[in-house]
């Protein structure tokens, strides 16, 4: 039996599956939602029904946690958790395959701020998620912040879900206008369409955009009441005497994404600069393990699945099936990684940041560490890396395992946040689901997996 | 269906989350931190930051964000650190 697991059912873990299926392999998609889309293609929870299809040899694995993945004899296990999450009920599963596509995705970079940690400062992927999935507008005056071309889709969202948006502040240069006039060979690119349209809906809204500003603190006693926004210089230093405090109760803010790396490193995987390195085939350093999306770089959705759909045609040749190279979507991931670039230059989170916290600002939301006791443990121990800033600081070590604060505090430390992504357990569990046994599913046919196979296009 | 909201009843839907149920309802917090007893309620949203956990039907620890409600669940306010009851 030809058969891999894709983890992860956004843009470019659909592609990947749906790829790999027309090659005749059976697929073990498996995903935290309850329905295909990941973050991109959000859907409505409470509407009836599945609005994606995928061919019949791709089984959906839903509201399925993967909190390990281990290397075996020929390929890899993968571990989960299945069911109502975070419940006693959850049932495990064990799949074993000699390939695996990861497509994990990211999640919002938040940077601190004073008063990031009260009620009503959401992450702009929240305002999203709540918006498209749940039809809830996270307050009724928002104040959008961050970086980047997310900020125009999730202020449309917002709108839509029935909020006003009192403020969009983008910290780097106007959005709309690097879309207008994008470097040379970029111009005419499809993505820039769709972000003109949600430009032209901010536009039509009335709703202020405002660039080089950032929401430097959030004001309230046990939740947002109101926010101070400034002008930024070159670094993101504010501009004395630009503060403006502006009512709102809610606050949503992006300052670009962060990939989900652990399972990526669980499976030994190499990590360049934040993201795991692939070849053309979308390849790893690991034999079988294939990467696409946002844990390739940041680059959007139609890159994601272009990126799915060669790993999944990839991951199809590995195990066995007659696939010529997917020529056409190769091209694509070409031409999109280099809009990515540009994009990713054009926005990216500059150093003045570390200037908006004061001495009591929390830096690692779960274990509520402040910036003084950050410094405070970095001046007093050696640390050379995360390890040591996890132990000497307590920063990283709560339920997040990192994930919210781990290139912040990396950043303000003046260490390598590379290891922050280091998760043996992928995602917290229950002590009684990791004592549990669970079965093995089709283990890996140690003769067939013998056989060296490699794909080169 | 129906939920309850530490005794309230709340109306909910089908495919609904814990935190859009209550976001929904104008709740802005349900959890205090174990350390300096701060309130906190929904932040990543996309079930990341942990930030969001509640208690449901006795069990602590429950992202709000990521729990979708069933008919009678018993959603309570967790403060600080809980045990399961």
């Amino acid at each position: 039996m030809r058969r891999i697991v894709v983890v992860g059912a956004g843009p470019a873990g659909m592609a990947a599956a749906a790829a790999a299926a027309r090659h005749g392999v059976d697929v073990v998609l498996i995903d935290a939602g309850a329905k295909l889309g990941g973050q991109y293609h959000r859907q409505d929870a409470l509407a009836p029904g599945d609005a994606f299809v995928l061919p019949g040899n791709v089984e959906h694995v839903a509201d399925a946690t993967v909190w390990a993945i281990e290397p075996v004899d020929g390929g890899h296990r993968v571990h989960l958790r299945i069911g109502p999450a975070d419940g006693p009920r959850r049932h495990g599963r064990a799949v074993e395959a000699r390939a695996l596509v990861l497509a994990t995705g990211a999640y919002d970079r938040a940077l601190p701020f004073p008063g990031w940690d009260l009620p009503g400062v959401f992450t702009a992927g929240a305002a999203q998620a709540l918006a498209k999935g749940q039809g809830v507008a996270v307050g009724d005056r928002v104040v959008v912040g961050g970086t980047g071309p997310f900020l125009l889709p999730v202020t449309a969202s917002l709108i839509g879900a029935g909020a006003r948006v009192v403020e969009v502040a983008e910290a780097n240069a106007a959005v709309t206008g690097w879309l207008s006039d994008p470097p040379g060979a970029l111009a005419g690119w499809s993505k820039t369409g769709e972000l003109m349209r949600f430009a032209a809906a901010l536009a039509r809204h009335r709703v202020p955009y405002r660039s080089r500003s950032a929401v430097i603190e959030a004001h309230g006693i046990d939740v947002v009441e109101s926010v101070t926004v400034a002008r930024l210089d070159g670094l993101w230093n504010p501009v004395p005497g630009t503060e403006r405090r502006i009512e709102a109760d809610a606050v949503a803010v992006g300052f670009g994404f962060t990939p989900q790396l652990e399972l990526a490193l669980a499976a030994r995987c190499r990590v360049e600069d934040g993201f795991v390195v692939v070849d053309a085939a979308q390849g790893t350093s690991a034999p079988g393990v294939f990467a696409a999306g946002e844990l390739t770089g940041i680059g959007g959705a139609a890159l994601a699945a272009s990126e799915g759909e060669v790993a999944g045609a990839a991951a199809a040749k590995f195990v066995g099936a007659a696939v010529e190279p997917p020529l056409k979507a190769m091209a694509r991931v070409r031409s999109g990684r280099k809009f990515a670039a540009a994009l990713n230059a054009a926005y990216p989170v500059l150093p003045g940041w570390q200037g908006w916290l004061r001495d009591d600002t929390i830096v690692c939301r779960c274990e509520e560490v402040t910036k003084a006791a950050l410094y405070r443990a970095v001046d007093e121990r050696d640390v050379e890396a995360v390890r040591s800033l996890k132990l000497v600081s307590g920063a990283g070590l709560g339920l997040c395992q990192g994930r919210v604060c781990g290139r912040n505090v990396a950043e303000l430390a003046g260490v390598d946040a590379a290891g922050f992504a280091k998760r043996p357990i992928a995602s917290p569990i229950r002590l009684a689901e990791l004592a549990e046994e669970e079965p093995v599913e089709s283990p890996i046919d140690a003769e067939e997996s013998g056989r060296a196979l490699g794909v080169e296009y | 269906m129906r939920v309850l909201f530490d005794g309230e009843e709340f109306e909910a839907e089908e495919g609904q989350t814990v935190a859009g149920v209550l976001l929904a309802k104008g709740v802005r917090s349900w959890r205090t931190t174990r350390g300096a007893g701060r309130p906190r309620g929904l932040f990543c949203g996309i079930g990341v930051c942990f930030d969001c956990l509640v208690n449901v039907n006795g069990v602590p620890d429950v992202r709000a964000c990521q729990r979708v409600v069933a008919d009678g669940d018993d959603i309570r306010t967790q403060t600080g650190a809980e045990l399961p009851s």
